[in-house]
């Protein structure tokens, strides 16, 4: 491990640290209105001064880490084993199996989900709280966010199934279960970890996409997604470059994350 | 065109020729006014406009035979010379003005009004326009009785009659076809050029416009003006910004004062708008939800008490910046004739409405509100999602009614599916919408006040009225709407204001404040409260050149 | 030759019943979205109930779904789309009218920002120092974090063409795997032989590393379409360009089934046809391989 990816461990070992002390940290809590300071800039009060409803934004980005850093890799774990299982079985055992997969995932690839999510957001009832909805919204986001890591991971498993290896494994009368978990699957280990990453950043932000509506994280629950929707008034963002935070918090985790995981790929390939 | 030299533009002006003289000067200037429309136009067939950027469009391109003046609210006649209006209040006679012409060069007679009326009460067509003359069943009769002379009788009496024809853009009895509205022909300042689906409109000076001022100059002063077609408020902002557009209508208050701070002479704030906010519960007898949540909703001292307990003055100032005022009644003091002057401000009260809950047997426990049955007094507030301010709003109430105990969920939906809820399932517990309001008589809100109407929110479609006082209420509509005389009209409908700030089925919470920005190349403007509001005066309105 | 044109044949008819399945699926997902029978004229207080009545019946028409679906595309093979309900156009017009820009649009940002990932990942594969890797990986990190509605407010903002925000949502996805793929391909021992014996860097590229890198990268060309349309859909909407993609979100938010279901069906055909293309593609350099 060198210095930088070192460095970039204590980074996300501080975040979570500081997310996991927000109650010490911001005692006020992120719901809290400090009506009279609405639209506050960074004071010795508010740190990261305050939202358009008077809440401490700093707060709001310590309680939004916790939910987001802990749902969004969740989702991702989700989406790349199914990816993994799905597609890369399929690309190892080829033929029909292989021609089924690509044209279900195409199907996935092609429908407008966002009625699904729109249904499932209309069956919940209405007085489910805010902690759970955003539980539900991401566990469906995992479900079906498989399908473009799913065609990358077939053509993986599809180069692996004519590898010398595995033709020397299967020679030597391994099973094909065994051979799929054991010698197939962790060799797709680099795709799938970049998959992984990738999709981490792409869940945070679907989640704050499908906020607009209305099923994100609700009120006055935080999370990246509905901090993040706070960039909608752009044309200030240059008097205001504290409204940033998020952003660039969101932009610090996910590069730490990336450093962190360049070593780990190395080490598997 | 940087805002410097703008301003630089300005400042010569002002001291050359003064502002008056700048006006004329410029008045032969013609050339073009750009702004945005936030929507797709759905239709150009002016008859079933319904939609605000139709509306728009009608109002620039439309000849009315009576007009609103969006300023003093007073009728004003256009393509009617005058007008005399029956005193059963059931037909109208209009003396029409002569030598009008369309835009096509053909003239305009009492057959095309004939025409008009004819086909915008059409059943078939399901105008909304044609709806609110519908007030009994029959057929509406013309009589033309020379060119310019007509009269229309209607089969029951219309309160509000000579009103209504604001809305109604003539269109030409020889060459009008449903297919070709686009391209007219039209009585107004403007004609519809060209239409590009999802991008833009361009209206061009109507030559055959009858109008001229008072120098006797033809109206419109402006060659043309250019619709942008476009839903993104931060995109209008920034072409305002860059001067590639002139005018803003309906300002967000966030971008309101961004441009306040850099240029406060470009916004305007014309005050409380007709457009109000509120919030209302669920009081549908067969809705799907607990029938002892059904009785907190249904009692009146239930519905005070929460409204008494919302802070009305923070959410005008947190969640409009200030540019809101806090809701009196059904319509709003910019209203001027209709607004009950008798009303008062809802102070903010939480412990006057904490008491007013114990009295009726609800009691706090540990901070809870609780019912006489012991049931947490807590329910769902659904709002649109996307919309910053009723988020805004439902979070403020969520954090005040905390202080007597309620808890509330603040859901956001999308609008379908909120509309779904609404007016189908009745699935919800409480909602927190507005109402856009165009019209200043109540006439147009008979299908919200009425207890049998479809847009009785709180409890529609009743097949008699399910308490005494939404009889009432019934009542005074019905007969401010057959009664002919105003003051009596108004007294009726001050009754049903208060009636309605008594029983609080509608919470009202605020009204928006009428916020516009305009260039200062834009000479002529005058920006009011009613749409539309910046370009009323559309065919008065001047560009400077920019150079 | 045979076997190509064979191959080609039978990837046409799982296409078409893709398409036909994507439609229809499309449709009923949409059709069990909330709020599909309702109108946002309801509110209108100015209409009469016969008037509502009207309106609500418009979207009964549409209820049975399996009906629904057998009618349009029965008349969809005579030509006519059917009409939007919100727009009160022809669906066909209205694709006809929006669909060059969005073809140029997304054309022009996956060329853009598959130039800058290749660029970037073979340099990177190539030079081989840990510095530049890193940067890079920086560089690519830094555009994945910022959401695509963040990109359309800046193109807007800095006077970019919307191209460049695609390109932008593009680049750093294809980067990474791109990155990937070929650093797995150089780290092969047949490489390394070919270093050993002096081969130059681009004959190493084109010969060695391609070759064993490419059918994965034709997959993730065809992922990058599908990544790039819906990538359009909300850049459209808020650049403010009237392309199919704004479209899109208008029918979606309206509830307008018969434009909702062409458009379905043109972005599974346009899915379809990238992805089955670079199928036959790398099933044919496969086969050459072999």
């Amino acid at each position: 491990m060198n210095f930088w990816q070192k460095l970039a461990g204590c980074i996300l070992l501080l975040v979570v640290c500081l997310s996991l002390a927000a109650g010490w940290l911001a005692p006020a809590g992120y719901a809290y209105q400090d009506r009279e300071n609405a639209g506050a800039p960074p004071s010795h009060q508010h740190w990261l001064g305050t939202d358009d409803l008077g809440r401490d934004r700093f707060a709001r980005i310590l309680y939004g880490t916790r939910i987001s850093l802990l749902l969004a890799p969740a989702a991702a774990l989700i989406s790349t084993l199914l990816a993994a299982m799905i597609g890369g079985f399929a690309g190892y055992a080829g033929g029909i199996w292989q021609r089924a997969a690509t044209a279900i995932t195409d199907l996935f690839l092609s429908l407008p989900w966002l009625f699904l999510l729109i249904a499932v957001r209309a069956l919940m009832p209405l007085n489910i709280s805010p902690l759970e909805s955003v539980t539900v919204t991401f566990s469906l986001l995992g479900l079906l966010g498989w399908t473009a890591a799913a065609r990358v991971l077939c053509a993986a498993g599809a180069s692996l199934r004519d590898s010398d290896f595995v033709c020397q494994a299967r020679a030597s009368g391994v099973r094909n279960s065994r051979l799929f978990w054991i010698h197939v699957l962790p060799n797709m280990a680099p795709v799938l970890l970049a998959q992984f990453w990738i999709s981490i950043p792409v869940f945070i932000l679907s989640e704050a996409n499908l906020g607009i509506l209305g099923l994100g994280v609700a009120e006055p629950l935080p999370s990246w997604g509905s901090l993040l929707r706070e960039l909608e008034g752009m044309i200030s963002i240059g008097d205001e470059p504290w409204k940033l935070a998020p952003l660039a918090l969101l932009v610090v985790v996910v590069t730490c994350f990336q450093i962190v995981l360049s070593n780990q790929q190395e080490v598997a390939a | 065109m940087t805002r410097c030299q703008n301003f630089s533009f300005r400042v010569l002006l002002g001291a050359a020729l003064g502002l008056s003289a700048a006006i004329s000067a410029l008045a032969q200037g013609g050339g073009q006014l750009r702004f945005c429309l936030h929507t797709e136009p759905k239709t150009f067939d002016p008859l079933q406009v319904e939609d605000d950027a139709s509306v728009s469009i009608r109002y620039l391109t439309g000849g009315v035979l009576i007009r609103v003046n969006r300023q003093t609210q007073a009728l004003e006649p256009e393509l009617a010379e005058s007008w005399k209006v029956s005193k059963d209040a059931r037909q109208i006679t209009f003396k029409l003005r002569s030598g009008v012409r369309f835009s096509d060069g053909s003239p305009f007679t009492a057959e095309d009004v004939a025409f008009t009326m004819q086909r915008l009460m059409d059943p078939a067509l399901h105008s909304p326009t044609g709806d609110a003359f519908r007030t009994g069943s029959g057929k509406v009769q013309t009589r033309i009785t020379s060119p310019t002379q007509m009269t229309i009788v209607f089969p029951a009496p219309v309160a509000g009659l000579d009103r209504m024809f604001d809305q109604v853009a003539i269109v030409s009895s020889h060459a009008f076809r449903q297919e070709s509205a686009v391209n007219g022909p039209f009585l107004g300042p403007f004609v519809v050029a060209e239409y590009k689906p999802g991008s833009s409109v361009l209206l061009r000076r109507n030559a055959y416009y009858w109008k001229t001022d008072a120098q006797g100059r033809k109206l419109p002063y402006l060659d043309s003006i250019l619709l942008d077609i476009q839903p993104n408020r931060d995109i209008e902002m920034l072409h305002f910004r860059r001067g590639e557009d002139e005018l803003i209508n309906a300002l967000d208050s966030d971008y309101f004062d961004k441009l306040a701070s850099m240029s406060p002479e470009l916004v305007h704030d014309a005050g409380a708008s007709l457009d109000s906010e509120q919030m209302w519960f669920n009081q549908v007898a067969k809705a799907p939800i607990p029938d002892y949540k059904k009785a907190w909703f249904r009692s009146t001292a239930f519905r005070r008490a929460i409204s008494e307990a919302i802070n009305r003055e923070d959410l005008c100032r947190v969640v409009f910046h200030g540019h809101a005022q806090p809701a009196l009644g059904p319509f709003s003091p910019a209203n001027k004739f209709w607004f009950d002057s008798k009303l008062k401000p809802q102070t903010y009260m939480p412990d006057a409405a904490l008491k007013s809950l114990q009295a009726e047997g609800f009691h706090l426990d540990n901070g809870t509100l609780k019912d006489s049955h012991g049931n947490d007094v807590a329910f769902s507030l659904i709002t649109n999602a996307g919309n910053k301010y009723r988020e805004g709003m439902a979070v403020l109430i969520q954090q005040d009614l905390q202080k007597i105990g309620v808890h509330v969920n603040v859901v956001t939906l999308d609008f379908p599916s909120l509309i779904e809820r609404m007016t189908q399932t009745f699935d919800y517990e409480a909602i927190l919408l507005g109402l856009t309001n165009v019209d200043l008589d109540p006439n147009a809100e008979m299908n919200v006040w009425l207890s049998s109407a479809e847009n009785h929110q709180w409890n529609p479609q009743q097949k008699t009225p399910e308490t005494a006082w939404e009889a009432e209420i019934d009542r005074l509509m019905r007969a401010q709407a057959s009664a002919s005389d105003p003051r009596k009209r108004k007294e009726y409908f001050d009754r049903v204001q208060e009636i309605v700030v008594e029983q609080q089925p509608f919470i009202f919470l605020i009204n928006k404040d009428a916020l516009s920005a305009s260039s200062s190349l834009v000479k002529g403007e005058n920006p009011v409260i009613l749409h539309p509001q910046t370009f009323w005066n559309a065919e008065r309105l001047t560009i400077a050149k920019a150079n | 030759m045979a076997t190509l044109v064979w191959r080609i044949a039978r990837h046409g008819v799982i296409m078409l019943t893709i398409v036909l399945l994507g439609g229809f699926l499309s449709a009923t997902f949409m059709r069990l979205a909330p709020g599909f029978d309702v109108d946002e004229r309801e509110m209108d207080p100015h209409l009469n109930a016969a008037s509502i009545q009207a309106v609500r019946e418009e979207h009964t028409q549409n209820r049975n779904i399996v009906r629904y679906y057998a009618q349009s595309l029965a008349k969809a093979l005579h030509g006519d789309l059917g009409t939007s309900i919100s727009l009160g156009q022809p669906v066909a017009a209205l694709l006809k009218e929006r669909l060059p820009l969005t073809l140029r649009l997304v054309a022009l940002g996956l060329g853009m920002g598959w130039a800058a990932a290749l660029a970037l990942a073979m340099s990177a594969a190539c030079v081989r120092l840990v510095s530049y890797d890193v940067a890079s990986t920086l560089l690519s990190g830094l555009f994945l974090c910022i959401p695509a509605a963040v990109l359309a407010l800046l193109s807007v903002l800095w006077n970019l063409p919307g191209a460049l925000a695609i390109a932008l949502i593009v680049f750093p996805r294809v980067y990474r795997y791109a990155r990937n793929l070929l650093s797995k391909a150089y780290s092969l021992p047949h490489v390394t032989t070919a270093r050993c014996k002096g081969l130059g860097e681009l004959r190493i590229l084109f010969w060695h590393v391609i070759p064993v890198a490419g059918p994965q990268l034709l997959a993730l060309a065809g992922v990058s379409v599908s990544m790039a349309v819906s990538a359009a859909i909300p850049i459209e909407a808020l650049c403010g360009l009237p392309g199919v993609g704004q479209l899109a979100w208008q029918a979606a938010l309206s509830r307008d089934l018969p434009l909702l279901t062409s458009i379905g069906v043109l972005i599974t055909l346009v899915t379809l046809l990238a992805n089955s293309s670079t199928d036959v593609i790398g099933q044919a350099m496969g086969s050459q391989k072999a």
